[in-house]
Parts: structure tokens; sequence; C-alpha cells
């Protein structure tokens, strides 16, 4: 156990913690008994302050998961579908919300549309064991949110020629150059 | 493919969210799943080396930290492959992918702020010499409680 964890100066901020942490917990924990008091031997502080910190970061809604992150392509997901949609306007929040709603759909944002390139203004992630199984869970969502007759197209991943967890250059620089993952 | 264990299952699907913030977290999980810290400690340093979890730890928003988009761009297929080699040689791209369509080329951008990511697009629609679809997030509608994998 960590002897400072109840020390007065836990009370003082420690500067450059909340921006080390963010790229601490981007890259993983380390897989130790006490992987908090780990990384709080890295940064010279309490592990109190390291899981009251991460505490905060999640509270700031900055994090959508904080666990064990898997890689769907390596568990047999192969099919990787983005399906775009084109939606009147104002209904964008409500049908968003109900395609959102399926487990099997992992993202689903409303991005603008680039006329006259591209006019699609939802688009929706889904994971499937093959193409078939996209396929059919996309018919679902059309079926289950009424929304016959609205156009969409499936694009499906090819090559993949790179991924890694995002790059963000957070100040201040001196203690982190912020590396953090987006996925 | 190779089988998973009941144990391994249940690491890769009931924890994607949720890692305890205790001073022994894979104590705590390993009594929720009656096996001992050591066996988690091991199953996961197994599966990480294996390539199927890519990490214990966050999963960050888009837009929160920094700045970034989903960018397209059209490329005829004799160039994808040097194009994409372009995109990817930018530090502020991650994802890059080929998609089957008219625009046949994806890839998210992500940088400090809004100028540096607008002046990283510029550059690689200059460096790639076609033109790219700038498509950032508005909204987002979805609760995201990790993926349920289906084991049959």
């Amino acid at each position: 156990m960590d002897m400072k964890a109840s020390s007065p100066a836990d009370m003082i901020p420690i500067p450059g913690l909340h921006e080390a942490l963010i790229k601490i917990i981007g890259e993983g924990l380390p897989l130790v008994k006490q992987p908090y008091a780990e990384i709080a031997k890295q940064l010279n502080c309490s592990e109190s302050a390291v899981i009251d910190g991460i505490k905060s970061i999640i509270a700031s809604g900055d994090l959508k998961r904080f666990g064990v992150v898997v890689r769907h392509r390596k568990l047999g997901y192969r099919a990787n579908g983005m399906v775009v949609w084109d939606l009147p306007d104002n209904r964008v929040s409500e049908i968003g919300h109900c395609i959102g709603q399926y487990s099997f759909v992992t993202l689903c944002y409303q991005r603008p549309r680039r006329l006259p390139e591209w006019h699609y203004n939802l688009f929706s992630m889904i994971h499937g064991r093959d193409r078939a199984a996209v396929i059919d869970q996309v018919a679902f969502i059309v079926q289950q949110c009424g929304l016959q007759g609205i156009e969409h197209e499936i694009l499906f991943s090819n090559r993949c020629f790179k991924q890694r967890g995002a790059n963000y250059r957070v100040d201040p620089p001196s203690i982190s150059s912020g590396r953090a993952v987006n996925e | 493919m190779r089988e998973f264990s009941q144990l391994e299952q249940r690491l890769l699907n009931e924890f994607q969210q949720g890692l305890p913030l205790t001073s022994e977290p894979y104590a705590d999980i390993a009594r929720q799943l009656g096996v001992y810290e050591t066996t988690v400690l091991e199953t996961l340093h197994r599966l990480q080396t294996e390539g199927v979890v890519s990490r214990v730890g966050a999963v960050f928003r888009p837009n929160r930290i920094g700045a970034s988009t989903l960018a397209a761009m059209a490329v005829p297929a004799e160039q994808l492959e040097d194009i994409a080699a372009i995109v990817s040689s930018f530090a502020e791209v991650n994802h890059n992918y080929e998609r089957e369509h008219h625009f046949n080329l994806w890839f998210v951008v992500v940088a400090a702020d809004e100028q540096h990511l607008q002046d990283v697009l510029a550059e690689i629609e200059s460096s790639c010499a076609y033109p790219l679809l700038d498509l950032p997030l508005l909204n987002e509608y979805f609760i995201d409680l990790g993926f349920d994998l289906k084991w049959t």
C-alpha cells in the first residue's frame, strides 16, 4: 500500500496529473496485482491520487468505457459494415436513437452532408461474423425503425491500411505527449 | 479463430466497462468469476499477447480530447495502395480503411485542435491530389455498453 495515500499533500492538485493519466489509461493499465499503485509509482504520487484522478476523468464524460478493450476481428467478427442513411434532417435524432439502441450497432453518429458528392447524414457501424449477418441486421433495423423507403448503403470494410490509437498532443507537452484511443 | 474458454468469454464480454477502481481490481474480477486473481491476470495477459485484447484501459469519446474527423476519398483502384500509404504516413491519421464504395478510402484524423486538424486535412489533400470529404461528428445516438459478443 502507498503510505502517502492519505497525506494532506493529496488535497493539492498535482500539476499535469490529469493529462498524464489520460495518456496512461489510453495506452492501457499494467497487468499487475495493483495497477493503480504501479501507475502512482511512475508518476510519483499516491495510489489514491491516481484512483481519484481516473474517477474525475470518468465523471467528466470523456470516456466511453473503462475496461477490457477487445478487437472484433480477432474474435471472428470479420465483417464490418458502415451503414450510411439519408434521413430527413428533422428526423435524424429520433431515428438515430432507434438505430443506436441495438447492441450490434457499435457507433451511430450524425455527420454533415457534403452535397452534391455526399448526401448521407447518419452513420452507423455494424460488426458481424460475416456479410450476410450484417445485411440481416440492417434489414432488421429497417423494419424495427420503420425505414422502408429511406435510402441507405452498406460500405463493407476491406483492407485495413492503418489502425492504432489516436495520437493527441495534449498540453503541457512536458508531462505527456498525450496518447489516447478513439474507437 | 480458436475456441475460447468459459472464463475467457466472460472476461471478454462482461468487463468491457466498469473496471473496478480499487487497489486490486483484478482480484475483484476474480471474486466475481470465482477464480484466482493470478488466473485472471494470466488469462488477460495471454489474450493481449494474442491480440484479442488490445488493452485494459480507456476508450475515449471522439472530440472530447483534441479535434477529430472522419474523412473519405474516392481514389482509382490502381492507385489506392499508394494513396493509402501517403495518408497513413501522417501521424494524425489513425484508422485508415478501404471500403467498398465510390468513396473507397476512409480514415480518421485526430489533432490537438480544430486549426491543426484543418491544416492536416489540407496537407493530406495536396499530398494525395484528390479532394477529401470532411465529415466531423455532429451528434451521437447510442449508449455504448461495449459490444455484446455472441458465443454460439
